[in-house]
């Protein structure tokens, strides 16, 4: 695979004063000489007839209003949890309609894709005769399900929704960092950013087409109604929560209100005859599609974790016959892990007969004997991660660490080499962001949201995750990330 | 509407109105511990613990019956899933997980309730001074009703919320009413006849219904006459005559025509406060009718769950 120089770090000096830093990354709003590209021509002018005083009351007012509407998710941390809202930051994120259908082209591919991969492995298996990935891999994947094995869904569909991890270098230089095809979350915020910006700055909305995106649940609902069972008239959908000490609770409460379906956790639903049914004051209801928020393990105590309270007993031989919907389907963790990611590309051109539209990120296999001593020796410039990691946990940022971490780390990767990848450390973009009463540069990513049923759609857009910590590269919510309205220009 | 919503519903009710009962009660008990009584104080506070029994824990827990304790045992004890702080924080969690099912004002109201009691201790309700904490926990039962009746969209979830409070107020008013018969006339013969005038102010004022029996009867207090009141009478709002009302119209609202075992089991209990007289009562016992009240009232509890597929073992018969 060749290697994209594009994706490794400009020479990064540790004493470099914030401002020489951050000029050695792509600015989503200005020019390497300071003028304002042109997508940002309108919010520039905006910016300039606000006073620092008057943006810093926005964002005040745009906090209270997170809080008032109880915008939450919950951080993990020894001792329990604790609700916390995600930061979000006022200047948006715009992308001009040319780099948008870049990248909505991309994910659709890229979606596409991935959903014949699955039906494929879970069918003939063509892709793994054909010798392009090692079956191994997928058929002793952790998230491999043999018990999909051979079972039909509704128009092939396994990813119903999915979110794909984008950062970018320049500007037409977009990667793929990850795909989340099992329960990803974060459109709740989508919305809800969306909903503040256009109360906080009518005049920007009013001057210039920002696509909207406040449709997303009913194309939702559109779509998980589009693979009910078959002879389900007026299906009953219904959202399966882990309750209300998950993190994305407050998305699966909004998503539910937003669609006018009823959110239930698993002791709401029972398998009986051979269908599922809901427990209702007016008597049990049939189920016939499941939106899960749960992950694959906790569906089902009777065929995977049996200590599972979060499932419904014989949830899978319904699923097998067909007469309940899951989306997304058991088993697409096959196909987003970090191993697996390296294989999209060839999944693309095998499938599609296309070439990738989004570029990956280069990424070392640290099974393999000789990448593994060129990452161990090299680790200072690299960032390596679990292949089943998530949301910014047990990676390792080498140009962050320190020699006892990176030793610590060592240790980690020879016990158990399989489990790792090593990337080059990123050269996120960076979006102008307020912080501290001032506006500065930070890094940004970028997660558009794909929908699949009847056809595949994005919405324009997606979450902008913002690394508010200076000179950080993370931007998960769980390790001082925040978010931005992400603003698609109609022409 | 799901099932399990509605039982959220219901027991945040049915906790919020326990809590305001409790505080009735002790609030009672502590006014009549001031009157000269034939009994030592000890004696006084055990009715109590026959109504608010908590987990049963107290004689493990602190042993002697003071003043102390017992405020201590059940108002505060979080430990005791029946002490006024825990009914409260029930009410509030189960309010919590039904978030979008009530009111914002009907969360707000409950969770600024709880967070004024989830730190309070000992030393800070003697502060407050107990009397006026137990007039601050029935206002802020009032409060919430009030809430839920003047915010919430009057449908399913509310008609579970109101028989929630309903069901708890029925059952809470029997037991005071049986207790106090117990402790003050416990030989039968003496039924209907002694007269302790400031116990049974006292019990009629833990009822808020002093007021009430002065308006209704213009006589100075009598037992049978307390027991008419709280037991027949239709416009009292703690009677069970007027709980029982409100639970058999609002069955009849969710079940259309639906022949549920609850509505017997409600409809056979309102038959009788409705037709029965207080003197029938009396011959078949006062101590007993309570008795059998509480029991039945308890089945028509178990039997909504049921009815209504709260309980994930009534689902194997429903399919």
């Amino acid at each position: 695979m060749p290697q994209n120089t594009n994706t490794l770090t400009a020479e990064i000096e540790a004493d470099d004063s914030p401002a020489d830093y951050y000029r050695k990354f792509f600015n989503e709003m200005r020019e390497p000489d300071g003028g304002v590209r042109p997508a940002y021509a309108a919010l520039a002018e905006l910016l300039d007839n606000l006073s620092i005083d008057s943006l810093v009351t926005k964002q005040n007012a745009a906090d209270e209003l997170f809080r008032r509407l109880g915008i939450t998710f919950a951080v993990y941390a020894e001792g329990g949890s604790t609700e916390r809202l995600i930061p979000f930051d006022l200047i948006p994120r715009i992308l001009d309609r040319s780099e948008w259908e870049l990248v909505e082209r991309g994910c659709l591919q890229r979606v596409k894709a991935i959903n014949v991969f699955l039906y494929d492995i879970y069918h003939d298996q063509e892709i793994l005769k054909a010798g392009l990935i090692p079956p191994e891999f997928v058929l002793l994947n952790s998230a491999f399900r043999p018990e999909m094995h051979g079972v039909d869904l509704p128009n092939d569909v396994y990813a119903h929704v999915a979110g794909i991890d984008l950062i970018r270098t320049g500007p037409r230089d977009f990667f793929v960092l990850e795909d989340n095809v099992r329960t990803p979350s974060g459109v709740s915020y989508v919305l809800e950013n969306r909903e503040i910006m256009m109360r906080l700055f009518p005049e920007a909305f009013a001057g210039q087409s920002i696509s909207p995106v406040g449709n997303y649940p009913e194309r939702l609902l559109e779509n998980l109604r589009a693979v009910a069972p078959g002879g389900a008239d007026d299906p009953e959908v219904v959202l399966l929560t882990p309750g209300r000490y998950n993190s994305a609770y407050f998305e699966h409460v909004f998503l539910a209100e937003q669609m006018g379906v009823e959110l239930v956790e698993g002791g709401d639903l029972f398998v009986r005859d051979g269908y599922v049914w809901m427990r209702t004051t007016e008597g049990p209801v049939k189920v016939d599609v499941i939106y899960r928020r749960i992950d694959d393990q906790f569906m089902d105590p009777l065929a995977f974790l049996p200590d599972s309270m979060l499932g419904v007993p014989g949830l899978l031989s319904v699923v097998r016959s067909g007469r309940v919907a899951l989306a997304n389907a058991l088993g697409t963790g096959v196909a987003d892990d970090k191993a697996m990611y390296v294989y999209v590309p060839r999944m693309i051109e095998f499938y599609l007969g296309e070439h990738a539209i989004l570029n990956n990120v280069h990424t070392y296999m640290l099974r393999e004997p000789k990448q593994r001593q060129h990452v161990l020796n090299n680790l200072e410039n690299l960032v390596v991660k679990e292949v089943q990691g998530s949301g910014g946990y047990g990676m390792l940022i080498g140009p962050a660490s320190t020699a006892a971490e990176r030793e610590a780390y060592k240790a980690r990767v020879l016990r158990d080499p399989d489990n790792f990848i090593a990337q080059p450390t990123l050269s996120l973009s960076t979006a102008p962001t307020l912080r501290d009463g001032k506006i500065a540069p930070r890094h940004v990513d970028l997660r558009p949201f794909v929908l699949s049923g009847k056809e595949t759609s994005v919405i324009p857009g997606g979450l902008t995750r913002v690394a508010l910590r200076e000179k950080s590269l993370v931007v998960n919510s769980s390790q001082g990330g925040g978010t931005k309205d992400t603003w698609v220009l109609e022409r | 509407m799901l099932s399990r919503t509605a039982e959220n519903l219901f027991w945040m009710a049915r906790n919020m109105e326990r809590a305001e009962n409790t505080a009735r009660m002790l609030d009672v008990s502590f006014r009549m511990s001031l009157l000269p009584s034939s009994l030592d104080k000890e004696a006084q506070f055990e009715p109590i613990l026959s109504i608010a029994p908590g987990d049963g824990r107290f004689d493990e827990l602190y042993g002697t019956l003071s003043h102390e304790n017992i405020i201590r045992y059940v108002a505060l004890d979080q430990e005791n899933a029946g002490s006024i702080c825990s009914l409260i924080k029930n009410a509030r969690e189960n309010a919590r997980a039904q978030r979008s099912a009530i009111s914002s004002e009907a969360w707000e109201s409950l969770n600024s309730t709880w967070l004024q009691v989830q730190n309070l201790d000992y030393e800070g309700l003697m502060r407050w001074g107990y009397r006026d904490f137990f007039d601050w926990v029935k206002e802020r039962s009032h409060l919430f009703r009030g809430v839920v009746f003047g915010t919430m969209l009057h449908d399913d979830g509310f008609r579970f919320i109101r028989l929630g409070t309903f069901i708890e107020r029925a059952d809470n008013t029997a037991r005071i009413l049986d207790v106090k018969y117990h402790v003050l006339l416990p030989d039968t013969e003496q039924i209907g006849g002694y007269v302790d005038y400031y116990q049974w102010g006292a019990l009629l004022r833990s009822v808020g219904a002093f007021r009430a029996y002065r308006r209704v009867y213009h006589d100075t207090v009598y037992p049978w006459r307390i027991a008419e009141l709280l037991i027949l009478r239709e416009d009292m709002p703690r009677s069970l005559h007027h709980c029982y009302q409100v639970v058999v119209t609002t069955l009849d609202d969710l079940a259309g025509k639906k022949p549920l075992e609850c509505r017997r089991i409600a409809g056979q209990t309102y038959a009788q406060l409705r037709y029965g007289r207080i003197d029938r009562v009396f011959v078949e016992g006062l101590h007993e009718f309570l008795t059998a009240f509480v029991t039945r009232n308890n089945d028509l509890g178990l039997q909504l769950e049921e009815d209504f597929l709260m309980t994930p073992l009534a689902m194997a018969e429903a399919v």
